[in-house]
């Protein structure tokens, strides 16, 4: 693999940048391989990643049934953050912070990781009681997280409407410095070129149309592209689960939801910040082509449909402007949507299941990406070492049988709710 | 934007409208001996179906009536909508 640098980028200028290695090849699926990740999207491609670096596991494919990045991982609005209070979910999701930090590097690949502080608003003295103590639970482990007053967040966005009399008064706010965004497609393309590099067939336009279980035992999957043998399966199909667990007889805890999101025309740098707004379902950040980049809640109601419906993105959009009223006369650019798999507390399921050799990689809701690192790193012990690493344990799928629920907002399994 | 009949009131637009989830769940008999995998069952396991979906709908905006539909969930295609105690 060529290794990208500013020599390479020098080098290549002579040639018209004509003759740069591919990125990742196009191979035909072979007869059989010993590990098959169902789902190009960051969390199947970063864990075949994972398993041929760290667990030397490289005959591994990974087949998408469209293009590799064309799901959710290139559909999000790529928050980072792991302020969470329980303690499940603080360990995971720092885990993937820390990896996040050093990812361009060991990619080399600029994911464009931008620490640029995530910011929660707080409208009233009992909600910032509530985020004092989940800063507080944070920094007990050892994640960052600062509380700000009312004139602190006010230096950070002077622009957001800090009048006495509006609904939501901005009373101060929970930051996480270390938060922040990142190059969606770019983690999708470095995790596929360094996988490709170590020998992972990356297979595209390919679906997974059915199993093959023999005695309580995978031996391989049918695809559009002729039934291929495999000794382990692994599913990231992020919100297809249960269409293809349905063929493994699974009956899961999940829902498919449609989550939107939009974003402006460009124009010059004018918020620093990811800033949530979350009394008005609202949560915003610029990208650096200089486009605010906005998202807020689900449709509502159960959806396949890959995009949403207008009065969601006017319910969103009108709360984004009661916090910036100056955003009134932005033009928009483009909206879409992706289908989440909605687990019924809001939290992931990484696991093994009742068939030997297939394991389960689901339930991300609309917090995946920022889990894009870590998930393929547990994703991937998993399945080398047929049991859970310990930062997934609390993440199986017994939880929803035994009662170790993690339901880190306290809304039931109501998903479109949340 | 969905255009929803409420079996009370007739074609209102979505924005009248909220979520209920599910029809098909049916929680288990009161005061009979239930199973913890059946109650679990019930809470949190459901069909998530890519196509035809039974589920109610409120309409909070409206007459406050619960009702059910069958709706789509690839096409939102809504196929019929019916009072509670009738069959979709
Ligand atoms: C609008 C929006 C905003 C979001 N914002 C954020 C955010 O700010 N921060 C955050 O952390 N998360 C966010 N998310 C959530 C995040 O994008 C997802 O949780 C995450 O990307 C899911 O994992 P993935 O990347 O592997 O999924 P995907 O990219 O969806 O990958 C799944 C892949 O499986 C493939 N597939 C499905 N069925 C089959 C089959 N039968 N055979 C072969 N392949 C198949 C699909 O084509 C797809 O490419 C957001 C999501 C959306 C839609
Ligand atoms: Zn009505």
């Amino acid at each position: 693999m060529q290794k990208y640098s500013v020599f390479s980028l020098i080098k290549n200028a002579f040639s018209d940048h004509q003759n740069w290695d591919l990125a990742w090849k196009d191979p035909q699926p072979k007869k059989e391989y010993d590990v098959i990740i169902i789902g190009g999207g960051g969390h199947g491609l970063a864990t075949a990643y994972y398993l041929a670096k760290e667990h030397n596991i490289t005959n591994v494919a990974v087949i998408e049934k469209g293009w590799i990045g064309g799901g959710n991982v290139g559909r999000n609005t790529t928050i980072l953050r792991s302020n969470y209070m329980f303690d499940a979910n603080a360990h995971f999701y720092e885990l993937g912070m820390k990896l996040w930090e050093n990812l361009s590097q060991e990619l080399n690949y600029n994911v464009m990781y931008s620490p640029r502080g995530i910011i929660n608003l707080a409208h009233t003295d009992g909600q910032l009681n509530a985020y004092a103590r989940r800063g507080n639970s944070m920094r007990l482990n050892g994640i960052d997280a600062i509380l700000l007053n009312r004139e602190e967040v006010r230096k950070m966005i002077p622009f957001a409407d800090f009048s006495e009399t509006c609904r939501f008064p901005i009373v101060g706010g929970l930051m996480q410095p270390r938060g922040g965004t990142a190059r969606h497609d770019a983690v999708a393309w470095g995790y596929a070129r360094q996988a490709d590099a170590m020998g992972v067939d990356i297979i595209q336009n390919c679906e997974v149309t059915g199993f093959d279980v023999e005695n309580g035992k995978i031996s391989g999957v049918r695809t559009s592209r002729g039934d291929i043998k495999a000794k382990k399966v692994g599913l990231c199909v992020a919100g297809s689960t249960t269409l293809l667990a349905d063929k493994l007889n699974m009956r899961l805890p999940i829902e498919a939801h449609v989550l939107q999101a939009c974003v402006s025309e460009p124009v010059k740098p004018l918020l620093h910040n990811v800033v949530t707004f979350g009394a008005g379902h609202f949560y915003c950040s610029q990208s650096d082509k200089g486009e605010m980049v906005m998202g807020g809640d689900l449709d509502g109601y159960n959806s396949y449909a890959q995009r949403g419906n207008l009065p969601m993105i006017q319910h969103v959009l009108s709360g984004g402007l009661a916090v910036f009223p100056n955003f009134s006369r932005l033009k928009m650019l483009r909206s879409w949507g992706g289908i989440m798999d909605m687990s019924m507390d809001g939290t992931p399921i990484i696991d093994k299941t009742h068939i030997d050799g297939v394991y389960l990689n689901c339930g991300w809701c609309y917090g995946g990406f920022k889990a894009t690192p870590c998930s393929g790193f547990v994703f991937a012990h998993t399945i080398a070492k047929n049991e859970p690493h310990e930062l997934n344990e609390p993440f199986n799928l017994e939880r929803f049988h035994t009662g170790n629920i993690l339901d880190e907002k306290g809304v039931g399994p109501k998903p479109w709710i949340g | 934007m969905l255009e929803i009949k409420c079996p009370h009131c007739g074609k209102r637009s979505q924005n009248e409208f909220a979520y209920g989830g599910d029809a098909t769940i049916k929680r288990p008999k009161l005061g009979e001996e239930v199973s913890t995998k059946d109650w679990d069952d019930f809470v949190y396991f459901r069909d998530n179906p890519r196509g035809k979906h039974q589920e109610f709908w409120h309409h909070v905006s409206g007459c406050r009536q619960w009702f059910k539909a069958l709706r789509d969930t690839a096409t939102h295609e809504i196929f019929n909508t019916a009072k509670l105690e009738e069959d979709l």
